[in-house]
C-alpha cells in the first residue's frame, strides 16, 4: 500500500467515521451485510427501517420489516431532492447518481469512477457528503433521505459562497470534478465553519481531480470558511 | 487607428493580470453542460461490446439474443467475423437501448467466438520480447568512441518511464442526433472545428453520406483531454450509426474501465545510458540503447539526449510491440520520457563528478539551444532562490540520523508552443455590445477567458463588455487544442479581429470628434483623441453612430503576434521513508517562460496542474498489464492512482515576464511544465536516499528495490 493509498483511505475513513446518517459506501455495505436490504436474484427486499442508524440498532438476524420484493423491473419511487418531491421510475439496481442524471436531468453531479473512489458524484444526503454512485435510488427513496445536489445550492443566476470561492481562487480547470468538490466542501464547512489550510487537505481527500486544481481548491475552502492564513499565496505583480 | 501589436506593460489593463475564468460560475454551480450531461428527448444509451482477447481472430459475433433483450433499439457491428482484435477492450459492436442498464445487459448477451493468437500484453525488454520487436536503427554524431576513451568520468545507468493512461474525468464519447440529413454532435473533443469532418469522412465510408458542413459540433465545455481527444473514434462512428438506425438521439460515453483500457495511453521509454564528461564537468558524449512500447505500432526513434546535447552521440532504439492497447498523444508527447532519461542520467553523472547538479547544468548550457540557453541560466538562478537550493542541497544521501531522508532535485525542459491557424470574427453592435466568435474549445485552460480579455483590452472595455462565443463548429474555424498551440492561435486572431472592428468604429466616430481615425484611441470605456481625452465620448455613444448597422470584422492568426520555443526549470524537495519506501513531496518550484502571459491566474493554474499531474506519473501511475490473460489490471481509479489533494506539497510557480519575454507575444503553456516532474522528483529521491530509483513511478516497491531492501 503506497503512501497515497494510506492517506486516501485515512481521509475517507475520517470523512465517513462520524457519518452515522450517511448512505456512503461503508454504511451501504453494512446495510447489505446486515438486515434491512437483501439483494436477491428476484430483486431487492425492501424495508421500512432503512436508515443506517436504525439498521445498526436492529438485531443482526431481524427479518425485513415488510418483506416486500421490489424489482427486477422498474419501480415507482419518490426522491426528496433539494426540498422537492420528485417522482420517477427506476429499476432497483439504479444508483442515486444515475437516477438523478438519467431520469431527472440533474447532471451537476458527475459519473467518473462509478465505484466510490473519486468523489465527482458527491451529494449531501441527510446533511453528510456521500458518493451518490454508491447509493441505490430506491434506498434513498425508502429512507426518505434528504438529498441536496449542487443544483439546489443557489437559484440559477446566483452563486453559493462556496461556488464563488472556487471561482475566485480558480479551484477548477476543466471543471468536471468541481461540483463534487463544491459539495464535499459545503458539507465539510457546514460542520467545520472556519477551517485552517491544512485541515482542508484531510476534508477533501476523498475527491480526485485530473487537471490538478488542488491549490485553488484549498484556497477556496479557506476563503469560504471566512479566511485564515493561506501559504503560497500568489506573489508578484498584477 | 489602433495597431495590432500587443500593448506595452503600462498600457495593459487586462492582459497579464489575474483574471478569474469567466466560465467559472457556470462550472462551480454545476450548470455547465458537458457532452456527458446532454439529455435529449427519447434519447437512447449506447454501450459497446469489447474484446476479451489480447490478440485473436473473430470467428463469429452473435447478437441475436441481445437484439431481443428488453429496451434494445439498435445494434451495429464495429468489426465483422474474420477481423483480428489486437488488444483487450477493442470495440467489436455497439448497442443502443432505452436505459443504460438495459444497454449493459444487452452487451453481456452478445456472444463472440475467437481463435486466440499469440500476444505480448506486458511490456518486457527487447531480449525477452521474442518476435514482438522492431529495431529502428542507430543514429551517430561526432565520434562517440573516442570521446568515451578520452573522458575523465563515465557513468552508466538504467532509466525508465512506464506506460500511463490519460484518465480523463469526462470519458471519451458523445451524444449524436440526426435532424434530417444534418447532425448535432455533442463531442467531448479537443478539436471542435476538426472532429466533424473526421466523423463525416468515417460515415461516408460506411455509406452514410454526410458533409462536414452538415455536422454541428457543440462543445461549450469539456472534461479533460490531455492530448487524447482529437478524433471521432470508433465510438463516434458507432454512435452516429446507432442514431441513424434508430432515429433517436444516442448518448455513448465510455465506461471508466474502457476509458483507461483504450482511450489514452502514453508510450513507455526505457534506456540503458552511458554518459561521459571531463573532470571540469564538461559533458562530452552520450550513448543510449532505448526501447519502449507504443502498442502494436512502432514509435519513431526518440530524440535523445534531451535539451543538453553533447557533440558525440550514439543512440539506438528498439520498439517493443505489445497488445496493451493503443497510445495517444499525452501532454508534451515524448518530452517527459526523454527528460526523465536524460536529466536523471546527467544528475547521476554530476554526482560521480562530485558536482552540484545546478552547477553541472549551468556549465553545460552551451550544449543547449543557443536561443534558450540564457533563459535557462536565469531560470536556474530563480528556481534556486525559490527553493533555497544552496541551503538544501547536499551530496548524494541524506546523512542525518533517522529513517526519513530529505533531498532536492533539479531538471529543465523545453517546448515549441507556436500558435495554430485560427479565425476570429468580431461584431460590434450599435448598442455597444461586442461579440468575438471562434470555433475553438476551452479544455479548462482558460481559452474563453483569454479571447474575452484580449477583445476587451483591444477596445478599452471592461471584461464584461465582451461576449465570447466558442465551442461550436459553425463558428469561424480554429485549430485543435494540441501541443500548446491554442493560445498563440486564438490570441493572435482575436487581437486582429478586434483591432479591425475597432478601426471601422473609429472611422465612423472620427468626424463627430473633428479628428481623423488615426488620432483616436479606445481606453477606459471611451473613444477619444490621443493626448486630448476631453475630445471623446463613451463607448455606447460611439457605437450609436453606427446607425443601426453592426460592424463585422475578422482576423486570422499571424506570426508577428506570437512566438515559439520556451524553456523552464523545476526543482523538487522530497522526504523518503527508507523503511517503508514512501516518497512524500515537500515542495516543488516551477520557473517557466511562455512569452507574454495573457491571464496570470489561469496560467498559474496550468503550471500547478502540470506539477500535480507530474506528481501523479512520477509517484503513482502505471498501466499494469497481465501477460497470462492479456488484461489491463487497474482500469479503475482505486488501483490506477491519481495524485490526491494530500499528495502534493507546497507548489511555487514563477513566470519569467517583462522585457525580453513579453515582446515575444504569447506562447503555449499546456505542455512545458508537465515535462520535468518525473526527472525532478526522481533526482530529489536519489539525492535523499543516495541511490537512483531507475524506473518511475517512485513507488515503495521501486524505492525499496533500489535500496536493495526487497
Amino acid at each position: 500500500m503506497s503512501k497515497s493509498d494510506k492517506t486516501h483511505e485515512n481521509e475517507i475513513e475520517s470523512k465517513r467515521s462520524d457519518d452515522k446518517k450517511a448512505l456512503g459506501r461503508r454504511a451501504f455495505v453494512k446495510l447489505v451485510g446486515g438486515t434491512s436490504v437483501a439483494v436477491t436474484a428476484a430483486g431487492v427486499l425492501a424495508s421500512d427501517a432503512l436508515l443506517p442508524q436504525q439498521a445498526e440498532a436492529a438485531a443482526p438476524d431481524a427479518a425485513p420489516a415488510n418483506g416486500k420484493v421490489l424489482g427486477p423491473g422498474a419501480v415507482a419511487i419518490t426522491l426528496r431532492v433539494n426540498g422537492e418531491e420528485k417522482k420517477l421510475s427506476v429499476e432497483p439496481r439504479v444508483t442515486l447518481l444515475d437516477a438523478l442524471r438519467d431520469r431527472l436531468d440533474m447532471t451537476g453531479a458527475k459519473r467518473v469512477c462509478d465505484r466510490g473512489t473519486c468523489g465527482a458524484c458527491t451529494m449531501i444526503v441527510n446533511g453528510k457528503a456521500v458518493y451518490s454512485c454508491t447509493v441505490l435510488a430506491i434506498e434513498a427513496a425508502q429512507s426518505h433521505a434528504d438529498i441536496q445536489t449542487i443544483e439546489g445550492l443557489a437559484p440559477e443566476g446566483q452563486l453559493h459562497p462556496v461556488s464563488q470561492a472556487f471561482v475566485d481562487n480558480d479551484g477548477q480547470q476543466c471543471g468536471f470534478c468541481t461540483p463534487g468538490f463544491v459539495m464535499a466542501a459545503k458539507a465539510y464547512l457546514d460542520g467545520h465553519p472556519h477551517p485552517i489550510y491544512d485541515e482542508v487537505k484531510a476534508a477533501l481527500g476523498g475527491n480526485l481531480c485530473r487537471c490538478g486544481t488542488y491549490m485553488g481548491v484549498r484556497r477556496a475552502v479557506v476563503q469560504a470558511g471566512g479566511g485564515g492564513p493561506v501559504p503560497g499565496t500568489p506573489q508578484g505583480a498584477a | 487607428m489602433a495597431d495590432y501589436h500587443w500593448p506595452p506593460a503600462d498600457k495593459r489593463s487586462l492582459i497579464g493580470k489575474r483574471i478569474s475564468r469567466i466560465d467559472g460560475p457556470w462550472k462551480s454551480s454545476g450548470r455547465a453542460k458537458y457532452s456527458f450531461d446532454i439529455n435529449r428527448p427519447g434519447m437512447l444509451y449506447g454501450k459497446m461490446v469489447l474484446s476479451e482477447q489480447a490478440h485473436a481472430k473473430i470467428e463469429a459475433i452473435d447478437t441475436s439474443d441481445a437484439e431481443k433483450m428488453p429496451g434494445v433499439r439498435g445494434v451495429v457491428l464495429i468489426l465483422e467475423a474474420g477481423a483480428e482484435v489486437m488488444w483487450v477492450g477493442q470495440e467489436i459492436a455497439a448497442i443502443a437501448a432505452d436505459t443504460e442498464e438495459q444497454s449493459r445487459d444487452a452487451v453481456r448477451a452478445v456472444k463472440v467466438k475467437y481463435t486466440p493468437l499469440p500476444f505480448l500484453a506486458q511490456e518486457v525488454e527487447p531480449s525477452k520480447a521474442g518476435t514482438f520487436t522492431k529495431v529502428t536503427g542507430e543514429v551517430k554524431a561526432g565520434d562517440p568512441d573516442t570521446a568515451f576513451k578520452t573522458a575523465d568520468v563515465i557513468h552508466e545507468g538504467m532509466y525508465g518511464v512506464p506506460v500511463i493512461t490519460h484518465c480523463c474525468l469526462e470519458s471519451h464519447g458523445q451524444v449524436i442526433e440526426w435532424v434530417g440529413d444534418k447532425m448535432q454532435f455533442w463531442a467531448s473533443t479537443q478539436s471542435v472545428s476538426g472532429v466533424g469532418g473526421d466523423l463525416a469522412g468515417a460515415l461516408t465510408k460506411k455509406g452514410l453520406n454526410i458533409t462536414a458542413a452538415n455536422i454541428e459540433v457543440i462543445t461549450p465545455v469539456m472534461g479533460g483531454g490531455f492530448g487524447s481527444k482529437f478524433q471521432s473514434d470508433t465510438w463516434g462512428l458507432a454512435c452516429a450509426q446507432l442514431a441513424k438506425k434508430t432515429g433517436k438521439a444516442v448518448k455513448m460515453l465510455l465506461e471508466r474501465d474502457q476509458e483507461l483500457m483504450v482511450a489514452g495511453a502514453r508510450p513507455s521509454m526505457h534506456s540503458k545510458v552511458r554518459v561521459a564528461a571531463m573532470k571540469d564537468g564538461t559533458l562530452t558524449a552520450w550513448d543510449s540503447e532505448t526501447w519502449g512500447t507504443n502498442g502494436t505500432a512502432a514509435a519513431a526513434p526518440p530524440q535523445l539526449p534531451y535539451v543538453i546535447v553533447p557533440p558525440n552521440r550514439r543512440t539506438a532504439y528498439t520498439a517493443v510491440l505489445t497488445n496493451m492497447g493503443p497510445t495517444r498523444a499525452w501532454r508534451a508527447p515524448n518530452h517527459p520520457q526523454l527528460c526523465a532519461i536524460t536529466l536523471c542520467a546527467l544528475d547521476d553523472l554530476a554526482d560521480k563528478l562530485g558536482m552540484d547538479p545546478v552547477d553541472f547544468l549551468k556549465k553545460n548550457l552551451v550544449l543547449a539551444n543557443k536561443d534558450r540557453a540564457p533563459d535557462y541560466a536565469t531560470e536556474l538562478d530563480k528556481a534556486s532562490e525559490l527553493m533555497d537550493w544552496k541551503t538544501k542541497w547536499h551530496p548524494r544521501g541524506d546523512k542525518t540520523p533517522g529513517h526519513i531522508k530529505r533531498g532536492v532535485g533539479v531538471s529543465l525542459h523545453t517546448w515549441g508552443g507556436g500558435g495554430h491557424q485560427s479565425n476570429c470574427q468580431c461584431v460590434i453592435q450599435p448598442d455597444g455590445s461586442v461579440t468575438v466568435s471562434l470555433g475553438t474549445q476551452d479544455l479548462g485552460v482558460g481559452t474563453r477567458t483569454v479571447v474575452t480579455l484580449i477583445a476587451a483590452e483591444t477596445m478599452g472595455l471592461p471584461l464584461d463588455g465582451v461576449n465570447a462565443n466558442i465551442g461550436d463548429s459553425h463558428l469561424p474555424p480554429s485549430g485543435g487544442s494540441g501541443g500548446s498551440t491554442t493560445i498563440g492561435g486564438v490570441s493572435s486572431s482575436t487581437r486582429r479581429a478586434a483591432t479591425n472592428a475597432l478601426n471601422l468604429l473609429l472611422d465612423k466616430v472620427a468626424p463627430s470628434l473633428n479628428a481623423t481615425a488615426d488620432q483616436l484611441e479606445a481606453v477606459g470605456g471611451r473613444i477619444q483623441v490621443q493626448g486630448d481625452p476631453s475630445r471623446g465620448m463613451d463607448w455606447k455613444s460611439a457605437c450609436a453612430k453606427l446607425a443601426g448597422t453592426p460592424i463585422t470584422a475578422t482576423g486570422q492568426t499571424t506570426r508577428d503576434l506570437m512566438s515559439s520555443g520556451v524553456g523552464g526549470v523545476q526543482m523538487a524537495e522530497v522526504s523518503v521513508d527508507i523503511e517503508t519506501g514512501i516518497v512524500r513531496v515537500e515542495k516543488m518550484v516551477a520557473v517557466q517562460d511562455c512569452g507574454l502571459v495573457m491571464d496570470l491566474k489561469t496560467a498559474e493554474s496550468q503550471v500547478y496542474g502540470a506539477l500535480i499531474m507530474g506528481v501523479g506519473y512520477a509517484l503513482y501511475e502505471e498501466k499494469l498489464m497481465d501477460q497470462q490473460t492479456g488484461k489491463h489490471l487497474n482500469p479503475n481509479m482505486e488501483f490506477y492512482k491519481l495524485a490526491g489533494i494530500n499528495d502534493v506539497g507546497e507548489l511555487v510557480c514563477h513566470f519569467m515576464t517583462g522585457p525580453g519575454y513579453d515582446e515575444r507575444g504569447p506562447i503555449g503553456l499546456g505542455e512545458p511544465p508537465t515535462v520535468s516532474p518525473g526527472a525532478v522528483l526522481s533526482n530529489a529521491v536519489a539525492n535523499a536516499i543516495g541511490v537512483r530509483v531507475p524506473e518511475l513511478p517512485l513507488t515503495p516497491a521501486h524505492v525499496l528495490g533500489a535500496l536493495k531492501l526487497v
